[in-house]
């Protein structure tokens, strides 16, 4: 009896499982960690409006990287671009899927609104350069603060990300001696400081440490209540980091100029630009094995375009403009099924 | 034994009957299977060790190839750059586990001299269950306590010394607090050993506890209590999580005994994921770097072991 049920249980789940993989297979996708939220936020309203489900691994950039040139997935993505060498080479395409804010936040007992700083201070507090609160740099930037004679500790991400690479990118093209002694990446030997293990571990090492600063992603400072610095753009101008700087520096950015949306959105003109903007990419092979698969993640990611924003913003993450959507549906015509045809057609 | 026991009242296998002759041939059967897969048992992990070696050396090997010396004497790990240099890893590993010997040894050996000779018969049993309830905590809690609470302790205490919290010397007081347990327990089995008219003769000779401790107990246990350092040690040297919260992470060569730093087992753990090409390469010839730093470790203390002449464990 109890073995007769069991069969049935089991030969009707095998059905049910053939039946539903063949109805929707999930689209798969790995990489970056950055835009996880986001990506996981819009595929439950997708799965819910289509029925289709996105599996992603957050597994990193590097890692989205890799799994897309071995083909183990649909779609790859990494916060840090592939420039246009490398996309040739390895047969994929490239675009812009969802921007957000890399934002420095300090903790020093005594100050309780934000402090000023421009990127060359950044970077020499960063070089282990400039070692204390009260140094003339950063009181010159902050003419009516009473800065203690505290000790500065740098904070940053022990391992590789995406955020480091928005971070170092953006010293790097401040600094000069940034740029020759450090230089950019998403894992860099930092000459001073303390590294801590993801954004989390970054906001609590600031949280517990007087004289701390660090880098964040803006949704972690956002959430921890942790005090930011306001930066000096490439205008010359103070900017708070907040959704509109964000958009501000997302206008300006020049996608049609861009070969292989190569794009790194730090230190963007504008006269309320926040300086450490970035977008994040999605990586696809233009000669799709499977013609379905593919055509099913490029319908998500218009999906996503068209009806994704206010899910973006409200995890303060800023979505991409119209115009540069409607550029990518362009670029999406180069991919193409094994008949040659191709696979997205609006 | 049955076997031989039923050889000799029968004496000798013409008089078995059929069936006891079968049963008997069975046995020897199972007995040859049973030594075969013991045999394979063990060769397999033969087989293992020598399979992870040639693997780490084969994957290793374009690292090595590409920075030859450079690999041992450049002072940072910059993988934007491609500088790969072990010498901040390597130093981070030796000095943590040192200073976690350092502090652990005097205190395990005090706690297992406790326990033996001085411990009222009521705590004895329940020390020992909660030492040995240290050993068993994960450490990941270690790592979380370390920099929830050791931390900020520290930087509140030491301000000057501990600007951070974090360090070289943090990760090395963590490691020491993690390998207590372990020391204490082995020191604490290998001196129940000594026999109970040895040290009672020496306390009937008029030998204060000290000195039935320094002179007796210690020299007769010798090699045991070098046999528990050892498994100390070797948790020390590879000690990934715990670490990697509280060392500080920092890749430079940095030669002091309190600043940021790191080890080999949390720079893999911090960049293998993302790693590929050289830098993956580079990561796992640190890995056979430190295989070789654990093996060496472990043949230094087979060889104090040996020469030796106390009892052990």
């Amino acid at each position: 009896m109890l073995k007769h049920v069991f069969a049935t249980l089991i030969s009707g789940s095998l059905v049910l499982g053939a039946a539903g993989a063949q109805a929707q297979e999930a689209i798969t996708g790995a990489g970056a960690t950055f835009p996880y939220p986001v990506y996981s936020q819009w595929a439950d309203a997708y799965q819910d409006e289509s029925g289709i489900g996105l599996n992603y691994q957050a597994i990193g950039s590097g890692g989205g990287i890799q799994q897309i040139t071995a083909k183990t997935v649909t779609f790859g993505a990494s916060d840090a671009p592939m420039t246009k060498e490398e996309l040739d080479k390895n047969g994929l395409l490239q675009w812009p899927m969802v921007m957000g804010g890399v934002v420095a936040a300090f903790h020093v007992d005594g100050i309780d609104g934000s402090l000023n700083l421009d990127g060359p201070t950044l970077a020499a507090i960063y070089m282990g350069e400039i070692t204390n609160w009260d140094d003339e740099a950063i009181a010159k930037l902050n003419p009516d603060v009473d800065l203690p004679d505290t000790a500065i500790t740098p904070v940053y991400r022990a391992e590789g990300s995406g955020t480091n690479f928005l971070f170092t990118h953006y010293l790097s093209q401040v600094s000069d001696e940034f740029k020759n002694n450090v230089g950019e990446g998403k894992s860099v030997a930092w000459p001073a400081g303390v590294g801590a293990k993801a954004n989390a571990g970054v906001a609590s090492q600031i949280a517990n440490t007087n004289g701390a600063i660090g880098y964040v992603e803006y949704a972690y400072a956002a959430q921890n209540d942790l005090h930011l610095m306001h930066l000096k753009n490439q205008a010359g101008n103070v900017v708070e980091p907040n959704m509109d700087s964000f958009m501000a520096a997302a206008a300006n950015a020049d996608w049609q100029d861009a070969p292989g949306m190569y794009l790194v959105l730090t230190n963007q003109p504008g006269d309320d630009s926040w300086p450490i903007t970035g977008a994040s990419f999605i990586l696809m092979h233009k000669q799709a094995e499977n013609a379905d698969a593919s055509a099913q993640a490029l319908k998500f990611f218009d999906w996503a375009y068209n009806n994704g924003g206010d899910a973006a913003q409200s995890l303060d993450y800023v979505p991409m403009p119209d115009n540069v959507a409607e550029m990518v549906r362009q670029s999406w015509s180069e991919i193409k099924g094994p008949n040659g045809d191709a696979v997205w057609n609006p | 034994m049955a076997t031989t026991n039923a050889v000799q009242t029968d004496s000798g296998l013409g008089r078995l009957s059929e069936s006891t002759r079968k049963r008997l041939a069975r046995k020897a059967q199972i007995d040859t299977w049973f030594e075969r897969v013991l045999f394979a048992f063990a060769f397999a992990v033969l087989l293992l060790l020598g399979a992870i070696i040639a693997s780490l050396i084969v994957s290793s090997w374009p690292a090595i190839q590409r920075y030859g010396v450079s690999f041992f004497t450049e002072n940072r790990w910059a993988a934007n750059v491609e500088v790969f240099g072990a010498l901040p890893a390597v130093y981070g590993t030796l000095l943590t586990s040192l200073i976690a010997i350092v502090i652990a040894v005097p205190v395990s050996f005090g706690i297992a001299i406790f326990l033996t000779e001085r411990c009222p018969g009521f705590l004895r049993q329940p020390l020992s269950t909660m030492i040995e309830l240290l050993a068993g905590i994960p450490s990941i809690i270690y790592g979380m306590w370390g920099m929830e609470v050791l931390a900020p302790l520290l930087r509140t205490w030491f301000p000057s010394v501990f600007p951070a919290g974090t360090g070289l010397a943090t990760a090395g007081i963590i490691l020491a607090v993690m390998i207590i347990p372990f020391i204490t327990a082995v020191s604490r089995d290998v001196i129940n050993t000594v026999p109970a008219v040895m040290r009672e003769s020496a306390y009937g000779l008029g030998c204060t506890t000290w000195e039935v401790a320094r002179r007796v107990i210690l020299p007769s246990v010798k090699g045991g209590l070098v046999g528990g350092v050892v498994l100390g040690l070797g948790r020390a040297l590879g000690e990934t999580m715990a670490v990697t919260f509280v060392i500080g992470n920092n890749l430079f060569l940095n030669p002091t005994l309190t600043g940021q730093g790191t080890s080999i087992a949390a720079l893999i753990a911090n960049q293998f994921s993302e790693s590929d090409g050289t830098q993956r390469s580079a990561l796992l010839a640190l890995g056979l770097i430190l295989f070789i730093i654990t093996f060496a470790v472990l043949a230094f203390a087979r060889y104090l072991l040996r020469n030796s002449t106390g009892r052990h464990a």
